[in-house]
């Protein structure tokens, strides 16, 4: 395989880490909403997040050519080989830390899936430009729910607050590229993530303004999930999601 | 001549589907729904393209498998559905005759004109009233928003324009 061939495989896999731990994440939440409407939300939202993985994971396959399929690569990896940002795989908190959580993830792909529907690679673009229209969704919501929460009641507005200050650095790694992704960005297939920086904050600067919210201290970043270093929380997710494959190789609903 | 055949065959692909619907809202083909792109004979083997709603959406490994079925028991063994993800599936695709029946079906129909942008004209499904509220962004599936009328008071979902 070439080495832009790999640096696709790499980047696909990569993205579609990315969405299933945050599907996953959100699926958690699946009957402990906070309401019926909201639990449907929720799971919704997951339900996006799991259909990127799989065009992802499927088009990683097709790229990798050794007969793995999505499922292979979804279930069937160690902690180290998931290659997502950290943001995605932290445990779901409270309702307040979730939809924290969904605005600064849901602000980043609004620039980044828009970016790569102009990508040269007809499936990411392909993939980007389903993805985009259920990020506009994704953000309205988050966008709204963090105005009502921060500008609510002080309890809400504590938890929100709390919430971004816990957050605010994982958001760095979001903007920087993987050792093999300038490649991809010189062929015009992937995104160049150093420019979305500035609409993002510009984004959650306003919302949380809006929100009586005051903006966290950027003085801390945390990375390395490009590279296969997690928090501790990851081994956990795996431990579920991965169990009935683990338990019964092959199995099928 | 070959062409012809194969057009006569296609329509009556086309016929033969027409009978598909859409697991979750059984009242829209999915040729209503705009999720049938194309079919195709090729050496014997039908080729059917479908575009997806939504990234997850679980209905599609159901509309496959009916698909699949339908043309089996029509004769047809070798099938090959495809998903086909560009251009991405909008609901400016949904036929007028989706949109009447979805209304009629108690499911306010997407405005067929501004996607993304303002909500025009939507009407409670019941009573016709437009004082109507959102209530979620999200209804039963991920296609639907959740909305109340203000006058009868009667929740529906709202077909979301995408």
């Amino acid at each position: 395989m070439d080495i832009r061939s790999k640096a696709l495989l790499n980047y696909s896999i990569a993205l579609g880490d990315d969405s299933l731990m945050l599907g996953h994440r959100l699926s958690e939440w699946c009957r402990n909403g906070p309401f019926l409407e909201e639990d449907l939300a929720l799971t919704n939202t997951s339900l996006d997040f799991i259909g990127r993985a799989r065009m992802f994971y499927t088009y990683a396959a097709e790229i990798e050519d050794k007969g793995r399929g999505e499922d292979d690569i979804a279930y069937l990896r160690d902690c180290r080989e998931y290659r997502n940002f950290l943001i995605n795989e932290l445990p779901i908190g409270d309702f307040a830390f979730t939809m924290a959580r969904q605005l600064m993830v849901d602000a980043f792909d609004m620039g980044f899936y828009a970016g790569l529907t102009q990508s040269r690679d007809p499936m990411l673009a392909g993939i980007a430009s389903k993805a985009i229209k259920e990020s506009r969704y994704h953000l309205r919501r988050s966008e709204d729910w963090i105005v009502r929460l921060g500008d609510g009641t002080e309890e809400s507005h504590e938890r929100t607050q709390n919430a971004f200050n816990e957050l605010w650095g994982y958001a760095a790694e979001m903007f920087e590229m993987a050792d093999d992704e300038q490649l991809l960005v010189d062929a015009g297939i992937a995104v160049d993530r150093h420019v979305l920086k500035t609409d993002w904050t510009t984004t959650l600067h306003t919302v949380l303004r809006q929100a009586t919210l005051k903006i966290p201290k950027g003085d801390w970043a945390i990375g390395g999930g490009r590279e296969g270093n997690h928090t501790e929380h990851l081994g956990f997710l795996l431990a579920e999601l991965q169990f009935l494959q683990r338990a019964y190789p092959g199995q099928q609903w | 001549m070959v062409g012809d055949t194969n057009n006569t065959e296609t329509a009556r692909l086309f016929d033969l589907l027409s009978s598909v619907v859409d697991p979750e809202i059984p009242v829209l083909t999915l040729q209503d729904l705009g999720v049938l792109r194309d079919i195709s004979i090729e050496e014997g083997e039908v080729k059917v393209t479908i575009t997806p709603t939504y990234a997850g959406c679980p209905a599609i490994e159901t509309m496959r498998a009916d698909i699949e079925a339908t043309l089996a028991a029509a004769g047809f063994e070798q099938v090959n559905v495809q998903q086909k993800l560009s251009p991405a599936w909008t609901t400016d695709w949904m036929s007028q005759h989706g949109r009447d029946k979805l209304r009629a079906y108690g499911i306010a129909p997407p405005d067929s004109t501004a996607c993304g942008q303002s909500l025009g004209q939507m009407e409670c499904p019941q009573c016709k009233s437009a004082k109507v509220k959102l209530v979620s962004e999200f209804g039963s599936t991920a296609c639907k928003a959740l909305y109340q009328c203000q006058d009868c008071r009667e929740p529906f979902d709202y077909f979301k324009c995408i």
